[in-house]
């Protein structure tokens, strides 16, 4: 019996053992921690260098494509139904057409978007959406400059040669569930890959990143008197602050100390200037996805929907892609000045 | 013979028939006669039963039982009765507090609260009868009630979270959910939502009193064991009646801290540390959104959060330029 139970008792403590190395979520050292703020205050970002130059390697910009030769015949005149790239020379036109298909459909090409016995045809779909996102992208280069600097962006920040970008998101009505009188999970309660497999809410991107027209405190969840002024928010929202936070904290490949000091992570005072960055971005998110995805969602087909059928949107991660700066930083807009453009009113 | 014992000897002593315990005026109540079992000598007395469950301790189970399947079959249903995924998704299933829009309500929809009202109801009737119970079965045995009391205290933090505090504020949805992972989540979110409960000074009396027990609990038991050789197991005779091992326990923690406790007063620091550690717990949520709503601003207010240098230069909240807080 005690032989018996010893011998157990190690078999069982060599199986977790085994279990505990085999699950997600580990990470080999070496593991750097880098001070960004007052000692003592925690304010450190902590990296792993090997997985760090991995995804920095994975995040490389292409190179630029030749610049276009100064002058020329407007595109307008060269080619009819132009309707976005209505500045542009033939040649910068040209140079934008084929960058695009580098960025976007290098294995499906022109055809992607365009009839190709045709190319002024509108009958393709992706052309109606390219139009728009080609409008969005000048849009985001001239007015969102608080967000994405003198960096920019540009097709590849998103698409990474994808016709889809590969981090979207569509509006999420959770796993099966039992129906009648059985207790909804309200939104929560199941492993969340979206908030680092956190039992919070699976879809924080609808309310806080879906809706263009959303209350402009939605995100603040921590009252700013010490004393209780006014009704309190739910916790329920707080949770729900709390899984767009991993979000980004997981899209940018940083800790919570990238822009708040964890001790009030409410204070501006306290916190980065990268969270001013980060509140303009959210804002950039809600204006693409609320004036420019969503209104595509009727152009889409079926396959390109959600569950919900919604269409395929845009969150920090979508730019991003695990790194503070998307593509590492690369000045890719400064080799396209196409891009920059003026403001452009939004697809109809 | 086992008379030495230390952390890595373990011995086990036992009668060769079951006691039966002191006579006491119900003693027809209690259940079988008892037996022996080495797994359980193994963590304590080898002896099991007989067991006194009465109408307050089956009142309990029952009541218990019920809130158990009530929160167990709802997770289930929340993985669309799927066992796979109901064993797989276990620890991050729950059953969730009524939406905030529904407030107090004693009747919200079972999908949206009802449940969890159903089941805090045949929790907390399960908690208290075994409250009762204790008390009852002390008395019974001519205890003190020192068990029943620091129970309460815990008692008490349950209730504050799940019935006092929710009350209060005006909405069942501030209580917690019932569940593994998502009762941890709610406490990372009650905590951002209140500005850091850190700062709340009775949340830091319950972390003094929690991690107090311990470090008393660790050195308590590790001189009662290093004096085991002497005696010393017999610390509560030793009280009144000291002996060489009770000598040499003090001698040693005065030779290393100038200090020490008697074999009566560890008890009582281990009784009211333990005891003060929920009690302050509750006092500290009770506060919270109450009568606090944000706890580092109500510690910078009161001077208890200290100020850093500013190294990133003035950051300001792009809503409100003007100073948000």
């Amino acid at each position: 019996m005690k032989l018996a139970l010893q011998i157990l008792g190690v078999v069982v403590a060599v199986l977790l053992t085994g279990a505990m190395f085999g699950t997600a979520g580990w990470t080999r050292p070496p593991v750097r921690s880098e001070q960004t703020g007052f000692r003592g205050t925690g304010m450190v970002q902590v990296q792993n260098p090997r997985t760090l130059a991995a995804k920095i390697d994975a995040n490389a910009a292409p190179a630029p494509q030749d610049p276009a030769p100064p002058g020329g015949d407007p595109a307008t005149q060269t080619y009819q139904n132009v309707q976005v790239l209505t500045d542009l020379s033939t040649d910068q036109f040209n140079r934008v057409m084929a960058s695009i298909t580098e960025w976007v459909s290098p294995e499906q090409g022109c055809a992607y978007c365009h009839n190709v016995e045709n190319m002024a045809d509108d009958s393709v779909y992706a052309k109606t959406v390219a139009r728009s996102m080609l409008r969005m992208v000048r849009h985001i280069n001239a007015d969102w400059k608080n967000h994405v600097g003198q960096t920019g962006v540009t097709c590849y920040t998103c698409h990474r040669g994808n016709p889809v970008p590969q981090a979207v998101w569509h509006d999420n009505p959770g796993p099966p569930h039992a129906q009648g009188f059985a207790a909804r999970d309200g939104g929560q309660n199941h492993p969340a890959p979206e908030a680092g497999l956190s039992s919070l809410n699976y879809d924080p991107y609808k309310v806080l990143l879906g809706n263009k027209d959303i209350d402009q405190n939605a995100v603040r969840v921590a009252a700013t008197t010490a004393l209780p002024t006014a009704p309190s928010k739910p916790i329920q929202t707080a949770e729900q602050t709390y899984a767009l936070m991993i979000h980004m904290s997981e899209g940018l490949g940083v800790n919570c100390t990238y822009c708040h000091n964890t001790r009030a992570f409410s204070s501006w005072s306290e916190s980065t200037p990268k969270r001013v960055t980060a509140w303009h971005g959210i804002r950039l998110v809600r204006d693409i996805n609320g004036n420019y995805i969503t209104p595509l969602t009727p152009v889409l087909p079926e396959a390109r929907l959600g569950p919900e059928g919604d269409a395929p949107k845009a969150n920090c991660t979508t730019c991003h892609q695990g790194l503070a700066k998307p593509l590492n930083g690369a000045q890719m807009l400064k080799d396209y000045p196409e891009l920059a453009g003026g403001p452009m009113t939004p697809a109809k | 013979m086992g008379y030495y014992q230390n952390i890595y000897t373990q011995v086990q002593v036992h009668p060769l028939h079951p006691e039966a315990g002191v006579t006491i005026p119900e003693i027809e109540k209690r259940v079988g006669k008892g037996g022996f079992s080495y797994l359980a000598g193994l963590v304590g007395n080898a002896q099991v039963g007989p067991i006194y469950l009465g109408t307050l301790g089956t009142l309990s189970l029952a009541s218990g039982f019920i809130a158990f399947e009530i929160i167990g079959l709802n997770m289930w249903a929340s993985v669309n009765w799927d066992p796979v995924q109901f064993l797989r998704q276990l620890p991050w299933l729950a059953l969730e507090p009524p939406r905030p829009e529904h407030g107090l309500k004693i009747l919200p929809p079972m999908a949206e609260g009802g449940w969890w009202l159903l089941a805090g109801f045949f929790l907390t009737a399960s908690i208290l009868l075994w409250w009762v119970r204790l008390f009852r079965r002390a008395r019974a045995l001519g205890l003190g009630y020192h068990v029943p009391w620091a129970f309460a205290s815990a008692i008490w933090l349950y209730l504050v979270l799940g019935f006092i505090r929710p009350i209060l504020m005006g909405s069942w949805s501030e209580a917690v959910p019932f569940g593994i992972f998502p009762h941890l989540d709610w406490t990372a979110a009650f905590s951002l939502r209140y500005g850091n409960l850190f700062y709340n000074p009775f949340h830091m009396l319950s972390i003094a009193f929690l991690y107090g027990s311990t470090l008393l609990f660790a050195m308590h038991g590790a001189t009662i064991l290093a004096v085991s050789r002497y005696g010393g197991e017999r610390e509560i005779e030793q009280i009144v009646d000291r002996g060489t091992a009770t000598e040499r326990a003090a001698l040693f923690w005065r030779w290393t801290m100038g200090f020490n406790a008697t074999m009566e007063s560890v008890h009582r620091w281990l009784w009211w540390f333990a005891f003060l550690t929920t009690l302050t717990g509750g006092i500290g949520i009770l506060l919270t959104g109450t009568v606090v709503d944000n706890w580092y601003l109500w510690a910078v207010k009161h001077g208890v959060a200290p100020s850093y240098p500013l190294i990133y230069g003035p950051v300001v909240d792009p809503l409100n330029p003007g100073g948000t807080p």
